[in-house]
């Protein structure tokens, strides 16, 4: 039985490698499918990758929003859970999302949401054996911090660029 | 269908405005693979018959932006760049690593293929729906920064008009050219990523002159499947784990080289190659990686080798700059062969070749071929328009400008080396083409012969197909054939094959592709079948320059110098052994003791059609 789980992210560390996606999709499609993945690293500049997944804000308004009860919280992982079947594909989660991180799966045209991979996400995996530790797995119940990290991808990368690169990071996004 | 193909490439007429879905028969792919194997199968079948007198300049040149069958599930996915080339009049496959080419793939396609000219500047936008051709107007004249911003903005704006429900969209990936390749700079690179470059053979200015700024590529469709596929998961593992473990190209890259190679195996090239040794401490790895890495694992699509680290100065006169490390060869190319032994100066010359769309190796080669000739008063102050001395950074960005702009002096050393060579020797009546650094018009990458100590040795470049590129070296008409001929036609990234037991990569190779392949056929059939068709393509050159076999299939003079510095110090090429090892290597392959193919070879591997054109350069 898994317990309350969460990713822990570090910008500053994502290679780019992209790794997380193939493993997600691997893991959820059966095969590579970076489009498909629960994790997407955008780019909003060369230099500037900001891997891009569900934060489970504490009061999980992608879940409150869903017309149709698609989704749901895993009762031990806390992950955001997607009901398929009862999906209308209305895109009413990924208005309520503050970083806009859920998407309409290529193929299906169903939200998709990382459910955590049962309390043992892929993505983890592969951050961790490559030594980049931009996503580490934590145990935690959830709490207000997280809903900061619901972030679109161009913010992040905003502040990321002038962390990294001084002024000039002011005009590169 | 063999796995591994999105199953079809773009094919875009600019001068007709068309666009549409070509596609290949699998037994071509199965001899010729992808990226540079199947571009010059594809130029040979089109152009082969005019190839002489074809200008590659001009429209009826093709220009191909190739995927392989490996791309993007191989660990470091990259773009392999093709046509006749401006700069060789043979052809490279010249690759770089981008998203572009995984994008590429997942939109449904393994290539673009462009030919005629566009009456004004176009991108090629390449989505799920197909390929369109897109105004760039507002695009031409510029650099890479912002040409990146823009298209990044516009493209992600377009389509999330189209399709705006789905949630957000990514950036799209991307190759474009900078002032250099518009101007037709020879040998200007086709850049992606801001400090990637496919930089050998003069692409840029091919796209240039098809009035290309960009091709631009998203999809969201399924990286394409293979023949074995729960074989190539595991492998795939299995590969990231052996790149995984500690070494020192995933800490370091190629950036602590800057001072290695030339303290340690004197094979460095400093100020025109003129020595290959230096002992500078100043540029040394620390002094880069302290002082500007602000990121030390950057990687691009599925690679975990992860050799880039990039740069940037946050202060003084070349505030905001960023590049990547730089690598070996533009710590070479734009720091001692320019005399310039700072990190900072450095840094800020290979930012600057990367904006312009130079190609961080060649373009400089050109400007220090330049600096050697101011050196020795053939160009004077009035001929450059300023004094251009050894290590001056300021002086250096003026001629990068120049040259991209084509402007003043700039406008001949745009020829590239050797061009720019034989015309200012006619001006000034003093022959100027011994100082090149090139084979076959291909300025030669920052590894040299004399010492000997390095990886490139007498036959290296000398008898390369490639001319003087330092990716793809002949060794001995086996060895390289299942390297750097295999990652440039399966289009993957040396970093993420060598270190890699080799039956491993071929094991995955007939995994994803299905083809009956492995590492011996491409010793003895696969590769000699590329690399013999490239040297056919070679010899047959034109218009302005055609190569002669021997004469030309040699190092350039200043690598029969002897060394004047250094531990190596009076050691030199050793041209007898250039002489004994370019015989067994054209013997190997199957080519005449001119390096001209034979009939039998040409028959054994499939190659027949050749055989009227050979016939005539046996004589």
């Amino acid at each position: 039985m898994s317990k309350p789980i969460w990713i822990v992210r570090d910008y500053a560390a994502c290679s780019g490698c992209r790794r997380c996606e193939l493993a997600c999709s691997i893991h959820h499609e059966d095969w590579m499918w970076p489009e498909a993945s629960r994790i997407r690293v955008f780019m909003p500049y060369p230099g500037l990758e900001v891997p891009h997944f569900c934060a489970q804000c504490d009061d999980y308004p992608c879940v409150e929003s869903c017309p149709t009860d698609a989704l749901s919280v895993d009762e031990e992982t806390t992950a955001v859970l997607v009901d398929e079947e009862k999906c209308i594909s209305c895109g009413k989660c990924i208005d309520a999302c503050p970083g806009k991180v859920p998407f309409l799966h290529p193929e299906t045209n169903k939200v998709v949401i990382c459910d955590l991979c049962e309390g043992d996400p892929e993505c983890v995996k592969v951050c961790r054996e490559a030594g980049y530790n931009a996503l580490e797995k934590v145990e935690e119940k959830p709490n207000v911090h997280r809903k900061l990290f619901a972030m679109e991808p161009i913010i992040v990368a905003k502040d990321l660029a002038v962390n990294m690169l001084g002024e000039k990071g002011e005009e590169v996004v | 269908m063999p796995g591994g193909y999105a199953g079809k490439f773009l094919e875009v007429d600019l001068t007709r405005e068309k666009v549409e879905d070509v596609t290949f028969p699998d037994e071509m792919l199965e001899a010729y693979f992808g990226g540079r194997g199947l571009a010059a199968k594809i130029l040979w079948d089109r152009l082969g018959d005019g190839w002489s007198k074809l200008d590659p300049l001009s429209p009826e040149n093709i220009f191909m932006a190739f995927t392989g069958p490996m791309t993007a599930i191989y660990p470091g996915a990259r773009i392999c760049c093709s046509g006749k080339s401006p700069i060789s009049n043979g052809t490279v496959g010249s690759t770089a690593s981008t998203e572009f080419a995984s994008e590429l793939k997942m939109a449904g396609y393994d290539g673009v293929i462009v030919t005629g000219k566009a009456s004004s500047p176009v991108y090629i936008l390449v989505t799920d729906e197909g390929g369109e051709i897109v105004d760039a107007s507002h695009l031409w004249g510029k650099i890479g920064t912002e040409t990146i911003k823009a298209l990044n903005r516009e493209v992600t704006a377009e389509l999330t008009k189209r399709k705006s429900n789905i949630g957000l969209w990514r950036e799209p990936g991307m190759i474009y050219v900078g002032p250099a390749g518009e101007n037709m700079v020879r040998n200007a690179a086709v850049m992606t990523k801001l400090c990637h470059a496919a930089g050998y053979g003069g692409y840029g200015s091919l796209m240039g002159s098809k009035n290309l700024k960009a091709i631009v590529a998203k999809g969201r469709g399924k990286i394409p499947e293979v023949d074995a596929p729960e074989a190539v998961k595991l492998m795939w593992a299995k590969v990231h784990e052996h790149l995984i473990k500690p070494r020192s190209m995933r800490r370091w890259g190629t950036g602590y080289a800057g001072y290695a190679v030339g303290a340690d195996t004197s094979s460095e090239p400093v100020r025109n190659w003129q020595e290959e040794w230096h002992d500078e401490r100043s540029f040394g790895g620390p002094r880069f990686e302290n002082k500007f890495w602000v990121k030390k694992r950057w990687a691009d699509f599925n690679c975990t080798t992860n050799c880039m680290k990039l740069s940037c100065i946050k202060t003084g006169r070349w505030k905001g700059d960023i590049t990547d490390m730089p690598d070996y060869e533009l710590q070479a190319y734009c720091g001692t062969n320019f005399g310039i032994f700072d990190p900072e100066d450095n840094i800020h010359m290979s930012a600057l070749a990367d904006e312009l769309g130079h190609s961080g190796i060649n373009g400089p080669n050109t400007m220090a071929f330049a600096a050697e000739l101011y050196q020795r008063g053939i160009l004077t102050e009035e001929d450059v328009g300023f004094k251009l001395e050894w290590g001056d950074a300021e002086a250096f960005t003026k001629l990068a400008w120049l040259m991209a702009k084509r402007k003043g002096i700039g406008d001949i050393l745009a020829e590239g080396t050797l061009r720019a060579a034989k015309k200012i020797s006619e001006m000034k009546g003093v022959d100027c083409v011994k100082y090149v650094v090139h084979v076959k018009g291909i300025e030669i990458g920052a590894h040299g012969t004399r010492s000997d100590a390095d990886y490139t040795h007498d036959i290296s470049y000398a008898a390369n197909v490639q001319g003087g590129d330092h990716t793809s070296v002949a060794v001995d008409g086996y060895s390289e054939l299942s390297a750097a001929v295999f990652t440039d036609s399966a289009v993957i990234c040396n970093f993420c094959f060598y270190g890699v037991p080799q039956e491993l990569v071929f094991d995955m190779a007939k995994g994803i592709t299905g083809f009956p392949i492995n590492r011996e056929i491409w010793r003895t059939v696969q590769g000699p079948r590329i690399v013999t068709l490239q040297r056919a393509l070679l010899l047959m050159g034109g218009p302005d320059i055609v190569w002669e076999p021997i004469e030309d299939d040699d190092n350039p003079p200043r690598f029969y110098e002897p060394l004047p510095s250094g531990p190596y110090k009076g050691q030199t090429t050793d041209k007898e052994l250039v002489v004994e090892k370019r015989a067994a290597y054209f013997d190997t392959l199957g080519w005449d003791e001119r390096g001209i193919p034979k009939k039998e070879a040409l028959d054994r591997l499939r190659l027949g059609d050749l055989e009227p054109s050979m016939k005539k350069l046996r004589k």
